[in-house]
């Protein structure tokens, strides 16, 4: 734990090795990039991660991490091994991308950037987690703890943090602390997690529906009822609550009238309880369209997280805000709903944290800066030594 | 039979050379020196990603490489920057070998690769390929390492999109189809048994590429082929399917410059063999037309294959490497 008396050997043992910290990643710029691009250039769509995961297993091996296996929810995991081994702290990274597999996943190395689908979100994450043993390994640090390494397949979308959860449920070592990394943006700190509920609305026009009833007979126009609906729904502001739309898709070309339409949405809350009442209220909402048209309208919910997370006064928290300060990085605190909160459902103290800055995230010219990168590094090096010497710990 | 038997065991894939722990002991076993050429021309977009993953894999993890070398022709964008801000060592190639009559073209910066370079084995990888990865360069050196009798080695590309388990036709470009390989088919058919004799990927032992001329342009790797065989015989040669090469696409008429050259370079070839006697003088100039309104323009490429002579003849590299008789070498 962190007190007054012991803020000279945080300052020595933590702030004042960071510009080390940095100057090293800086060294091994081609090892981090190359991983970079090689992970980059398999494609990882969710539920489809096998390549990479692949991969990474060998990398991890290479590196001389112990253990390193592929479990049955295609996670990827390598233990480095600390010197007392007395906790485990788990650094975990997303394997799988919103991009499929036709698109082409060239990435390309400018001097001052990195291009190419996913290469932030979340090759990057998972190129700092296959390149720290060996910055470690320069730096000369050996932890007490254990480092449990991870790529945790099935996150994103339907995958719904399958892979950690698993992992998380079934693991016999037990996690004591997380750090999950994502690439970008540097900066980010995320110590807790909103409730949500993830879905879609499907509307769909049977082929022997009645097609003299004209316009009426259109998935688009019918899921547009829907999205009127849903965008009068009163949204408390507190606790802070949102409805994210995030894509509509229907019909097939310009003088077909659609048959199915599909929107996808996102509920976000700081509560709990009111994620559940906006759920319920869209069940009504679909149930009244579908009556009222004759049209079949469903909703299929494929994700859900529960609100939590450690508190901004928590050691851990405070000691990222340090770090982060020290090193000059603003610090942005947002909430998630990534795999922190899965770490958060088991009460395991985590934070997420970015590596750098980045443009047209999950778009395929997705881009990263790299000279930020060696602060990112630095960063999360900083927050492991914190943690491993316990400055982390709570009273 | 022979090009069966050749093909049976002088043609690999990639993925038998994956244990490059394995690799890099055995070449050190021998104390082979290996240096990587990349010839440039204009090639910022792709060269910072083959720098970063050559130095990465296969210097700093795995030391197979003991130098990487990016050779340009005069680029007019950031090539050079980009490539030694990722660590590789650049250099013009006007500035090597000054003193002789400049040239331009890929062939002349291979050639001067030679003299500049220090490896035994020097591997050639084209600047342009977007889904470059250390197999392109380990995949080619492999068989030189683990076999002493082969003495270059080819790389090919055969990954289909899709296939299903029966026949399936496999070769190479536009103009290795429809020129080359009826070529080799009429005078040389040992040589068919090469999948992509223009591959611009090929690692090859100093003792073979100092006793080779250079053709500068287009034919360098046609005359590579002619050459080599007439020497040292198929058996010095391996081929090694790297799977996949994805590249810019050139144009038809880009093509027809590219076939001119190599016919040029074929014909003073099979001359030079005896295998053709008493061709006539050829011309150097293609002619291609396009059309503008009603007209047809004839356009004129004045294409000449000049040639570099074996890099053993020149006397700066005989002084650099103590040759004291290079017609015994």
């Amino acid at each position: 734990m962190r007190t007054i008396e012991n803020q000279a050997d945080f300052e020595d043992q933590v702030l004042d090795k960071l510009s080390g910290y940095q100057s090293t990643a800086r060294e091994l710029t081609e090892l981090i990039l190359a991983n970079l691009v090689m992970i980059g250039e398999i494609p990882a769509p969710t539920f489809s991660e096998d390549h990479r995961t692949l991969f990474l297993k060998r990398r991890f091996g290479e590196v001389g991490l112990q253990n390193c296996s592929t479990d049955e929810a295609g996670n990827v995991l390598g233990l480095l091994p600390g010197k007392e081994g007395k906790r485990n702290i788990l650094l975990v990274a997303h394997t799988d991308t919103v991009f499929s597999e036709k698109v082409d996943h060239t990435i390309s190395v400018g001097p001052n950037e990195v291009v190419g689908p996913g290469v932030a979100d979340n090759s990057l994450g998972l190129a700092v987690i296959a390149s720290l043993p060996d910055i470690l390994e320069r730096l000369n640090i050996h932890f007490d703890s254990n480092l449990v390494l991870m790529g945790a397949a099935r996150s994103m979308g339907r995958g719904n943090l399958e892979g950690l959860r698993f992992f998380l449920s079934n693991s016999e070592v037990p996690i004591h602390y997380g750090v999950c990394v994502e690439g970008a943006q540097l900066g980010r700190l995320s110590y807790s997690s909103v409730g949500m509920l993830r879905g879609e609305i499907i509307s769909m026009v049977p082929e022997e529906h009645d097609w003299t009833m004209m316009s009426y007979t259109n998935a688009i126009i019918t899921l547009n009822e829907v999205v009127n609906k849903i965008v009068q729904i009163p949204l408390p502001k507190r606790p802070r609550t949102s409805i994210v739309l995030g894509s509509i898709k229907g019909g097939h070309s310009f003088n077909t009238i659609a048959t199915t339409a599909v929107l996808q949405f996102e509920v976000r809350s700081e509560s709990e309880k009111t994620v559940r009442e906006i759920s319920d209220r869209l069940e009504e909402i679909v149930a009244e369209v579908s009556a009222h048209s004759g049209i079949e309208v469903n909703m299929d919910v494929v994700a859900t997280r529960r609100p939590g997370g450690i508190k901004f006064s928590h050691p851990m928290c405070k000691t990222s805000r340090e770090i982060m300060k020290a090193m000059d990085i603003e610090t942005n605190i947002i909430p998630s709903i990534s795999e922190l909160s899965a770490l958060i459902n088991k009460d395991i103290p985590a934070v997420t944290l970015g590596i750098t800055n980045a443009e047209h995230i999950r778009q395929p010219n997705e881009s990263i800066y790299i000279y930020p990168i060696y602060r990112g590094i630095a960063q999360l090096i900083g927050i492991l030594t914190a943690i491993d010497k316990g400055f982390c710990d709570e009273d | 039979m022979k090009i069966k038997e050749w093909i049976q065991h002088n043609t690999f894939h990639h993925s038998q050379f994956w244990d490059l722990k394995e690799m890099v002991k055995e070449k050190e076993k021998q104390n082979l020196k290996i240096s990587l050429c990349i010839p440039t021309l204009n090639e910022e977009r792709t060269i910072g990603k083959e720098v970063v993953l050559f130095r990465s894999e296969l210097m700093q993890r795995y030391p197979l490489l003991d130098e990487i070398a990016v050779i340009d022709s005069g680029s007019e964008d950031n090539t050079l920057e980009v490539a030694q801000s990722y660590g590789a060592d650049v250099y013009l190639a006007d500035d090597i070998l000054p003193h002789l009559e400049q040239k331009k073209g890929k062939g002349e910066n291979l050639w001067k690769a030679i003299y500049q370079l220090d490896g035994d084995i020097i591997v050639y990888v084209d600047a342009d390929i977007k889904n470059i990865h250390p197999r392109f360069v380990y995949g080619l050196v492999a068989p030189l390492i683990y076999r002493n009798a082969i003495k270059y080695v080819k790389a090919f590309y055969d990954r289909p999109l899709a296939f299903s388990h029966g026949v399936r036709p496999s070769g190479g470009g536009r103009v290795t189809e429809i020129l080359i390989r009826p070529l080799f088919s009429l005078m040389f058919p040992d040589l068919t048994a090469i999948i992509q004799p223009l591959s611009g990927e090929y690692a090859v032992r100093r003792e073979v590429l100092e006793k080779i001329p250079f053709p500068i342009g287009y034919g360098v790797e046609t005359s590579h082929l002619l050459d080599v065989y007439n020497r040292w015989g198929l058996d010095a040669f391996a081929q090694t399917d790297l799977d996949q090469r994805v590249h810019r696409n050139q144009s038809t008429q880009d093509l027809g410059k590219m076939a001119f050259g190599i016919l040029q370079t074929f014909i003073n070839r099979v001359q030079a063999h005896g295998i053709i006697k008493e061709i006539p003088e050829l011309s150097t100039i293609l002619r291609q037309y396009q059309a503008k309104e009603k007209d047809y323009e004839q356009i004129e490429h004045k294409i000449v294959e000049d040639e570099r002579p074996p890099m053993i003849t020149i006397k700066d590299y005989q002084e650099k490497y103590n040759i004291t008789n290079p017609e015994e070498v």
